[in-house]
């Protein structure tokens, strides 16, 4: 009988091409994922050393992050992003890349179109030109977000040049309290592990309460591994992975199929296998939980206090008074009840079907409140068809919210969608980082869906489970 | 072929204090819609910059010329965007000395051939308060002898062995390195199920 062992290790195993002199391994990719802001200077890197694109089949493209959500007619009004727009197309063309534009119907989030047309597989390989690749690990991939050098590795070799990362076992046990998300699950465990406890780790995701999430639930908690640190996270398959992907449009079907769920279901990981750590968390101290400061580990329970001085380390203490003055807050101040001036729910982490469900259960008790400026963004094409087949957009509208189009939209502020001045905003997306949003002195408290849509109606931040 | 050899980085060094600097705090997102990396340089930091008015390490004309930038824990967390890099490098920094640096940073740093390596906490804070004292000393990044050095003295500095490796063999191009398995990449492929589509019965 052969030792129990994880799905990361069977993975790296099955993926290692060789050893390499400097000790790290050359992975093959089975997919790699390219948008518009990381791969042009891959594409004029590998013509420059004369190559081609080893697996042109291995490779897709969307256009994600500078497309505009209100008008996306071509040219774009930003002639940089138009610039960068044709030189997408310009390499996908000559390589013969499949492009997911705004005319195929499938264009969305890079990370919310891989998982829906059944290009995230199982216990494949997966890389990105972008740190929320760790995303596609719900199916029990490997995920890696990488930088353009990388992107320009990948397109030559269809390889990477890893170093096998630790492997970390997060284990959250029992159940979630009602109005508690996958989002405030990820935010505790950012807040309880730190923004760097998880470098040089992969996490492999556990537990009752994983278990029982749905792909849509358990994409949104591995999205944010890369926030904690760790460059991979991802939750073993089982039959809710095998449910979701099956007749997806890039699923086997047929026999094909059956030969695909026998091979998944052996590269799981076996009962007993051995991990470098583990830690638990118990569902139920899980709260709602709100960013307060400058990274997404600096976050409180929505009924709780910030932290007091007094409880921060010394060495702490100068980041902890730096986020503290950019915010405008008050050590041991409550968040709840913190004025806002924008809401925005979209984004690879929260930007799906079933978070604009959540969403629209709390904005359709009430009115946006006045003065709050609104953005609901679509992860994709095709979540926005089904969202306007399920009236949401409709929910959204006769709330006072701002319907649009499909794009990264306000998370990193690449295209129009952007905070003015010192707005404090209220935003399902993954980072606070200073400036993120777009404006130098723009302030990000991040949350479930829900939670923004509560803030919305509130005018300020408001515990969701008030309303549900 | 072969990149530079990178045994060590020797010059005036800068210090920018404080932990968890992201990514989007070297290079903020709109500076990354471009088709190539020429011009980042101006923009390392940019909007730090003109918050401090003036008051910030890129901008003190002590630091000018400095090749080599000290930083604190957690270094370019945040977005994988190499631009971040790509940024520091073209305003002149051709190695980090620091307490600990994000993954894929790091990673992005070794692809360009700049050396990120590490200090104890001690150490670390001993070398920013040399160079903010003297900013003319003369700062030295030693892959060979995995040390920096000051005025101060000799410091033991953390590096990984395969990175250190890579950058005195001049071997950092990983796409060279990735080449040389020839058609072992696609023997591998093979042996994997899925990129026939589990048409086959398999072994």
């Amino acid at each position: 009988m052969t030792s129990p062992r994880s799905l990361f290790d069977k993975v790296w195993e099955a993926h290692a091409v060789r050893e390499l002199p400097d000790g790290q391994t050359q992975l093959f990719i089975g997919l790699h994922l390219i948008h518009e802001v990381t791969s042009p200077q891959a594409f004029a890197m590998i013509e420059e050393m004369g190559l081609p694109v080893r697996f042109p089949g291995r490779t897709f493209a969307t256009v994600d992050h500078i497309i505009p959500t209100d008008s996306q007619l071509r040219p774009l009004a930003d002639s940089l992003a138009e610039e960068m727009m044709v030189a997408l197309e310009t390499n996908c063309r000559k390589h013969g890349i499949p492009l997911f534009d705004t005319a195929s119907g499938h264009q969305g989030i890079v990370h919310v179109i891989g998982p829906e047309l059944g290009l995230t597989q199982p216990a494949t390989t997966v890389a990105c030109g972008d740190s929320h690749t760790s995303t596609h690990g719900a199916f029990g991939a490997i995920a890696f977000g990488i930088g353009t050098s990388q992107v320009r590795d990948v397109l030559a070799t269809q390889c990477l040049a890893m170093a096998k990362p630790r492997l970390r076992r997060i284990e959250v046990t029992g159940k979630l309290g009602g109005g508690v998300y996958a989002k405030d699950v990820i935010l505790h465990v950012i807040r309880q592990l730190g923004v760097k406890g998880g470098v040089g780790h992969a996490y492999e995701y556990a537990g009752p309460v994983i278990e029982a999430m749905t792909i849509e639930e358990r994409l949104t908690v591995c999205n944010m591994s890369i926030e904690g640190g760790a460059r991979v996270g991802y939750v073993s398959p089982d039959e809710t992975t095998f449910d979701y992907l099956k007749g997806r449009t890039y699923s086997p079907e047929g026999a094909a199929w059956t030969r695909a769920v026998d091979w998944w279901r052996s590269m799981a990981t076996d009962p007993g296998a051995p991990f470098d750590d583990r830690v638990e968390f118990a569902g139920a101290d899980i709260p709602p939980t709100v960013t307060w400061g400058i990274n997404p580990g600096q976050a409180t329970g929505v009924d709780e206090p910030l932290p007091a001085l007094s409880s921060v380390p010394d060495d702490e203490r100068p980041g902890f008074t730096e986020a503290l003055t950019f915010m405008g807050f008050q050590a041991g101040q409550p968040i709840a009840g913190t004025p806002i001036d924008v809401a925005f729910i979209g984004s690879c982490t929260n930007g799906r079907i079933s978070d604009l469900r959540e969403a629209a259960r709390v904005a359709k008790t009430g009115q946006v409140a006045p003065g709050v400026r609104t953005l609901v963004v679509p992860g994709s094409q095709e979540v926005a068809r089904q969202a306007e087949a399920e009236g949401l957009d409709q929910v959204f509208k006769a709330a006072g919210f701002d319907w649009r189009e499909p794009g990264c939209s306000m998370c990193l502020a690449m295209n129009p969608d952007k905070l003015v001045g010192r707005e404090m905003c209220a935003s399902s997306s993954n980072r606070n980082f200073k400036g993120r949003q777009g404006s130098p002195t723009g302030r990000t408290l991040l949350m479930s869906p829900a939670m923004v849509a509560a803030a919305a109606l509130r005018g300020e931040v408001t515990d969701v489970r008030e309303i549900l | 072929m072969t990149e530079k050899i990178i045994e060590r980085v020797a010059g005036r060094a800068c210090v920018v204090r404080g932990s968890d600097i992201d990514t989007d705090r070297i290079i903020p997102a709109r500076f990354l819609r471009c088709v190539t990396f020429d011009g980042l340089g101006e923009h390392a930091f940019e909007d730090d910059r003109e918050q401090a008015k003036g008051d910030h390490p890129l901008d003190d004309e002590r630091f000018e010329g400095a090749c080599i930038l000290i930083v604190g824990e957690n270094f370019g967390c945040g977005s994988s965007r190499e631009h971040a890099p790509q940024s520091l490098m073209r305003f002149g920094y051709h190695a980090f000395v620091g307490a600990s640096f994000a993954e894929i940073f790091a990673g992005n740093c070794t692809a360009l051939g700049l050396p990120c390596v590490t200090l104890a906490e001690a150490d670390l804070s001993a070398l920013m308060d040399s160079v903010e004292m003297d900013p003319e000393q003369e700062v030295v990044v030693d892959l060979a002898s995995r040390t920096v050095r000051h005025r101060g003295g000799s410091l033991p500095a953390g590096v990984r062995d395969g990175t250190r490796k890579a950058l005195l063999e001049g071997s950092w191009n990983a796409t060279n390195v990735l080449l040389e398995a020839g058609q072992e990449i696609e023997a591998r492929a093979r042996d994997l199920p899925y990129t026939e589509g589990f048409r086959s019965q398999g072994p």
